[in-house]
């Protein structure tokens, strides 16, 4: 069998694995559709949630990043993984407690506020359908290269299969879905690394592998540190970013992971506090086997790119080269005429003549190691079900946000069960629909928003539900001017040097070099220092509101339908 | 240590007393001020703002930079440690206060 055979093979495979899980876990009530029943076993709620989190970027994308970022890669490890520290410490157990739906209940009902409700439901729809988006966008690129459809059809397919679950299942045919879409996706990225590992480090531990020795003694890092030097390639182990910059961007994604309205609502779907709590530990276990594993995968790469194309001889380079030329994933222009590849750094002396695109460090993988043609159909199912997991994550938080948070609690409080059920499946089928046409035709600016998806989460969700928690001091104009002021100095910053004045984005013209994408640290400050000073200079919350924190500190009573009236 | 057994008509926030509760949030906050100081410790202190200072050693039997390591692999693996113990904690401190969450 080819390679194409076998990744229609496996693809297929998984597409019927999804579809017959979604049909066994169809949602029957709008608490089965909103938060799976709030039955799901603290260990499938983990992986769940790994393969939520974990997005086509993280999958075929951040290992190439950092193998061209070396140790500036570092921000993305850290800043995607320690923030499910703050939200198993500081959020997790106590929406857990707080037991409703979604985010925006917890904000509208803390701080006795339709304004802030409102606020919190334009957030989150916003982020999400940021993200939903580049999820289509890669199921199609993923479906295109490996299958030759076109990407429209690409994305039409995706759609399907999300359409089905997602519509028909809610958050119950998700969950069960994405624990086997993170079976399938963990299982894809590991072989290729574990093949890689024996053949460069002689063990079959990728994450060992990354720290060993070659044969002639010296480090695998060491090597690389060298033939980047040689090649006058920036510092692998170093970087070249400033350390404000670094330490900026790293909190911003911490805290922004933490403010992510589809990473928190995965908490209000395990039966207890306590299950919360461990349940996040398992998701960060599960998202940890592969961001230990992306630099190692990173290393063996660049390593092995280097090693296989710096100026050897156009004609004896490997068939991949040949096969990811044809796609512009790879490009070579011989400036010198010499028929060799020369593939240089901006401090060597001579022309660059080699052009690599980050995402074939996964891509083009099993090839560059000479794998079995399996292995190629095996990442092309795995990319599939990251970007498929993520999407159907999102697109659930923005249906919830329509037929719960604005239709239920805001506009039509009449509404029945059934109609609000109803309700959020046409949402759901509307965001499936809006999130395809946005994957076939991409808004130019898709990376641009991700510096905004983590800003805004960081600078807006994560302070209001921080204080609303841990102070019961803190009140309603508190918590709006809080919001306010880190949303819009925020947004300001990254409009400004993102959409208006791009050319002026650079460290030189930066505020204190702290770069757009570590702004949110700045804008999350911000809202702390405003919340805390207008709720001193206001009354305090009612009487009521206090005793719901009261409540919430404590883990006992969540039963299984619990509703706080405050 | 007292238990309250009535769950329908028990009194709110797990039925402890004023004092009680406050005692029971004071420890829950030292404990996650404690996890959060390694938090902090591994990721911006010795990942970023040691990173090169560490660099100087390797990990013990290995060829890892000892703060390109924290940056790369050693903070996350902190991470993950960290939420099962403060999982742990909790549910023992949850015994000890009666707030545990009745099967």
């Amino acid at each position: 069998m080819g390679v194409q055979a076998w990744t229609f093979v496996l693809v297929g495979l998984s597409f019927a694995l999804y579809i017959g899980v979604a049909i066994r876990s169809r949602a029957g009530s709008t608490r089965e559709f909103y938060v799976a029943g709030g039955g799901v076993p603290p260990l499938a709620n983990g992986m769940a949630t790994a393969a939520d989190w974990m997005s086509a970027a993280s999958f075929l994308s951040m290992a190439g990043a950092i193998s061209f970022l070396g140790y500036d890669g570092s921000v993305y490890l850290m800043g995607w993984t320690g923030g499910f520290v703050l939200l198993a410490l500081l959020l997790a157990p106590y929406l857990r407690k707080f037991g409703k739906f979604t985010v925006p209940d917890f904000v509208g009902d803390r701080y006795e506020s339709r304004t802030a409700r409102i606020v919190a439901v334009v957030c989150a729809i916003f982020v999400s359908f940021t993200y939903v988006s580049g999820q289509m966008q890669g199921v199609g690129i993923v479906l295109s290269r490996f299958l030759e459809v076109p990407v429209t059809w690409g994305v039409v397919i995706g759609m399907g299969i999300v359409f089905f679950y997602a519509v028909l299942g809610g958050m119950k045919g998700i969950t069960y879905t994405q624990v086997a879409q993170y079976c399938v996706l963990i299982f894809a990225y590991l072989v290729p690394a574990i093949f890689l590992a024996i053949s460069m480090a002689d063990t079959p531990v990728p994450q060992l592998g990354l720290g060993a020795h070659g044969a002639d003694g010296v480090s695998l890092l060491a090597r690389l540190e060298g033939l980047h030097q040689e090649l006058g390639f920036a510092s692998y182990l170093d970087g070249s970013k400033a350390t404000l910059d670094v330490l900026a961007i790293t909190l911003a994604l911490m805290v922004g992971t933490a403010g992510l309205p589809h990473v928190i609502v995965r908490f209000y779907t395990v039966p207890k506090v306590r299950d919360a709590r461990i349940s996040v530990g398992w998701a960060l276990l599960f998202i940890a086997i592969l961001y230990t594993t992306a630099p190692a995968i990173a290393v063996f790469a660049r390593t092995n790119l280097l090693d296989s194309v710096r100026d050897r001889p156009r004609e004896e380079l490997p068939a991949w080269f040949d096969k990811w030329e044809t796609t512009g994933l790879v490009s070579w222009t011989d400036r010198n005429d010499d028929g060799r590849v020369q593939y240089l750094g901006p401090a060597a002396e001579g022309v660059n003549e080699l052009e690599v695109h980050k995402d074939i460090m996964v891509l083009a993988n099993p090839e560059i190691a000479g794998l079995p043609d399996w292995v190629v159909g095996l990442v092309a199912a795995g990319a599939l079900a990251a970007a498929l997991s993520t999407a159907a994550g999102l697109l659930l938080v923005v249906s919830t946000s329509v037929s719960h948070d604005l239709l239920k609690r805001t506009f039509r409080p009449s509404i029945s069960e059934k109609g609000e059920l109803v309700a959020a499946r046409v949402a759901a089928g509307v965001a499936v629909c809006l999130a395809g046409y946005l994957g076939i035709h991409p808004p130019g600016f898709v990376a641009e928003v991700v510096a905004f998806a983590f800003g805004l989460a960081a600078s807006s969700f994560f302070p209001v539900i921080l204080l609303g928690i841990f102070s019961k001091r803190m009140n309603r104009a508190g918590a709006i001017s809080g919001m306010l002021s880190g949303i819009l100095f925020t947004a300001a910053y990254i409009v400004w040097f993102k959409f208006l004045h791009p050319e002026l984005s650079t460290p030189e013209h930066w505020w204190l070099g702290i770069s757009p994408e570590g702004i949110g640290a700045l804008g999350m400050a911000l809202n702390f220092a405003v919340a805390t000073v207008v709720s001193r200079m206001t009354a305090p919350p009612s009487a009521a509101v206090q005793a719901l924190v009261e409540e919430i500190r404590v883990p006992r009573g969540s039963g299984p339908a619990h509703e706080i009236d405050a | 240590m007292e238990r309250p057994r009535h769950s329908l008509d028990r009194p709110p926030a797990g039925g402890l007393t004023p004092e009680r509760r406050a005692e029971y949030w004071t420890r829950n906050v030292r404990l996650l001020t404690g996890l959060l100081l390694v938090w902090a410790a591994v990721s911006y202190g010795a990942g970023i703002l040691l990173h090169r200072w560490l660099d100087q050693w390797m990990l013990p039997g290995s060829g890892f930079p000892l703060g390109f390591w924290f940056a790369q692999q050693g903070s996350i693996l902190v991470f993950v440690v960290l939420v099962f113990v403060y999982a742990r904690r909790m549910n023992r401190l949850d015994r000890e206060f009666g707030v545990d969450e009745e099967d």
